[in-house]
């Protein structure tokens, strides 16, 4: 019976198992990399929405509050997303004839929601709680960046487990006294370790890494 | 030997289809991780209204929101403005409603209340001054009713502003109104001290 392999397919196949090693580490890295791009995570793409409202111009521009819109951050594990009569207390008579703002005034005279696409979206089986990072010194601007430098609303980190996790093995690093919370243009100050390490001890804030604190 | 080519082929599809499948299951992964819950005021298929916040059945009154005290939740002591405030007001109630007359009235009624804000700049119809007569002698509860009520082209805070914080609002526009208004001898020796330093 003739031969169906030529001899010199041992050699071939004696490199394709050496060069599967380097197949199977490049997938790892593409897939690695592929998880981290802003394709993947959404980080730092800006969503458009069917009214294109402006952190920038709202929140920076006309100074206004966060706890305006977001009434519930304090006191919820949920934000809140304002309703159609929060944008009319004021567009009621400011820029009533703009074309950009009809559908804010269709949803107010129909009683219809407006609705946003959300830009940050945990996996349904993550627990998070506004109240709590509020309560104990945690910015907006640590999770969200300078969101009143936003025209519209991006995502400026990932909300990977890793990244919740880097903050929950040392809180030390990024807490802030109460009274910052909602400033916008905190900087961390050249003292920080010593500020966190004050602020963990005196707002009593643990260590939070055990699995069952964000999967209940 | 043919039959065995064709098991060998069978393994490396079935093997390649899993290696994609793996690799293709980060692209889904989301959508996956967005299923069964519904978040807050996330759109619903399943009512008709497309709402998944629901709306009590019309007349129910939850366990301690009768709202029965009229002082209160109304501003009102028998079928009058309320003069007085339903609680105590302390130094706390006081900085309590500094922060929140700073979120949601200096808008439109600026920091100390002259009614100058910057969306009234923008355009919006000028508010009357607080520390004007007719509402330095107004009872407290026209402000608090003012909040819950709104008032001409005001719109109603109630939404936005919970009860007690409407009238620790209340209390802070009790305090600009002194302040605006007060003289040399209201003040203890401290501030004369610190006021002398910036005269
Ligand atoms: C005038 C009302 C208003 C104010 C003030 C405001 N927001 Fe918003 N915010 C909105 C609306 C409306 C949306 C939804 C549309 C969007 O995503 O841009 C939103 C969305 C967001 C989101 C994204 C939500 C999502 O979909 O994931 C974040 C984060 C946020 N706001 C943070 C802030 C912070 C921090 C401040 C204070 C600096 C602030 N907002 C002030 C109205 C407001
Ligand atoms: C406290 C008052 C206030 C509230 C509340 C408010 N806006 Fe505005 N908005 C303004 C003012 C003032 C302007 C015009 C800015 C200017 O003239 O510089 C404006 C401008 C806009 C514009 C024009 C585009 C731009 O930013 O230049 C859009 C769109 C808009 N607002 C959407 C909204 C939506 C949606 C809401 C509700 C979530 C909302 N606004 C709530 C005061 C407000
Ligand atoms: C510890 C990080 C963290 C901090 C601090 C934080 N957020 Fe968030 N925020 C998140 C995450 C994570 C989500 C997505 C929640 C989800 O998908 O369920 C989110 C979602 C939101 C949303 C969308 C509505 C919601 O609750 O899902 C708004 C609005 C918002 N944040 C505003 C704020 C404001 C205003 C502050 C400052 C008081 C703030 N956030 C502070 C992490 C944070
Ligand atoms: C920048 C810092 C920081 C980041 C980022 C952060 N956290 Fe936290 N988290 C804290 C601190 C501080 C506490 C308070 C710990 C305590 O109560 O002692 C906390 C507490 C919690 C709690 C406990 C709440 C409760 O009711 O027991 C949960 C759940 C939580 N975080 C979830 C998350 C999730 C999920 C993420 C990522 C999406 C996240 N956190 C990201 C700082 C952070
Ligand atoms: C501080 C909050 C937090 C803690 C503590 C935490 N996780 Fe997570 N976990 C998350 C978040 C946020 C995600 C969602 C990540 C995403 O969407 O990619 C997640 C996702 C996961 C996933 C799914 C991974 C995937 O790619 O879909 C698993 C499995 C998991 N966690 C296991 C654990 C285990 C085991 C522990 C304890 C050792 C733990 N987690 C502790 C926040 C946390
Ligand atoms: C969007 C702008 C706006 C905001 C924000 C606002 N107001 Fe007003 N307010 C007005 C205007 C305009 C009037 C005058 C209404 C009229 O005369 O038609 C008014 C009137 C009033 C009056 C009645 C004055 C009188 O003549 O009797 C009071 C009291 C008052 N506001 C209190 C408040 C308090 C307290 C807040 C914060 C919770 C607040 N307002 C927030 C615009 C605003």
């Amino acid at each position: 019976m003739a031969q169906i392999f030529h001899p010199s397919t041992n050699t071939l196949s004696r490199l394709s198992i050496f060069g599967a090693a380097f197949v199977v580490a490049a997938l790892a890295w593409a897939a690695g990399t592929w998880s981290r791009s802003s394709v993947a995570t959404g980080v730092g793409v800006a969503q458009q929405q069917q009214v294109p409202f402006s952190h920038k111009h709202h929140a920076s521009g006309l100074g206004i509050d966060c706890r305006y819109c977001h009434t519930a951050v304090e006191e919820s594990s949920f934000a809140g997303i304002p309703p159609t009569a929060t944008c009319m207390n004021c567009h009621s008579q400011i820029w009533v004839d703009s074309p950009m703002l009809e559908p804010v005034r269709e949803s107010f005279r129909s009683g219809d929601p407006l609705e946003w696409i959300r830009v940050h979206d945990l996996a349904d089986f993550v627990y998070f709680n506004h109240s709590v990072h509020v309560a104990k010194g945690v910015g907006c601007s640590t999770c969200h960046g300078q969101v009143d430098e936003m025209p519209l609303m991006w995502k400026e980190n990932t909300l990977y487990m890793e990244w919740c996790l880097e903050c929950h093995r040392q809180p030390e690093k990024y807490v802030r006294p109460r009274a910052e919370v909602f400033n916008m243009n905190w900087e961390t100050p050249t003292d920080q370790f010593e500020l966190g390490r004050h602020l963990v001890e005196e707002y009593d804030i643990e260590n939070l890494t055990s699995c069952s604190t964000c999967h209940r | 030997m043919l039959s065995g080519y064709m098991t060998l082929s069978t393994r490396a599809t079935a093997v390649a289809l899993g290696v994609l499948a793996v690799a293709g299951s980060g692209c889904f992964e989301q959508d996956m991780a967005n299923e069964g819950r519904l978040k807050p005021l996330e759109a619903s298929e399943f009512f008709e209204d497309g709402m998944t916040a629901r709306q009590p059945v019309e007349g129910t009154v939850a366990r301690g929101q009768l709202f029965n005290d009229d002082h209160l939740y109304r501003g009102m002591v028998d079928g009058a403005l309320a003069e007085t405030f339903p609680f105590e007001v302390t130094a706390d109630v006081l900085e309590r409603g500094r922060e929140r007359y700073e979120i949601f009235c200096t808008p439109c009624h600026d920091q100390i209340g002259t009614g100058n804000g910057i969306v009234v700049q923008r355009g919006f119809r000028r508010p009357s001054s607080f520390h004007v007569d007719a509402l330095r002698a107004a009872p407290a509860g026209h402000f608090y009713d003012v909040m819950t009520n709104g008032f001409g082209t005001m719109p109603s805070y109630a939404a936005q502003v919970p009860v007690e914080d409407r009238w620790a609002i209340v209390a802070y526009i009790r305090a600009l109104q002194l302040a605006q208004n007060a003289t040399d001898a209201d003040l203890g020796p401290q501030d004369l001290e610190q006021l002398g330093e910036r005269r």
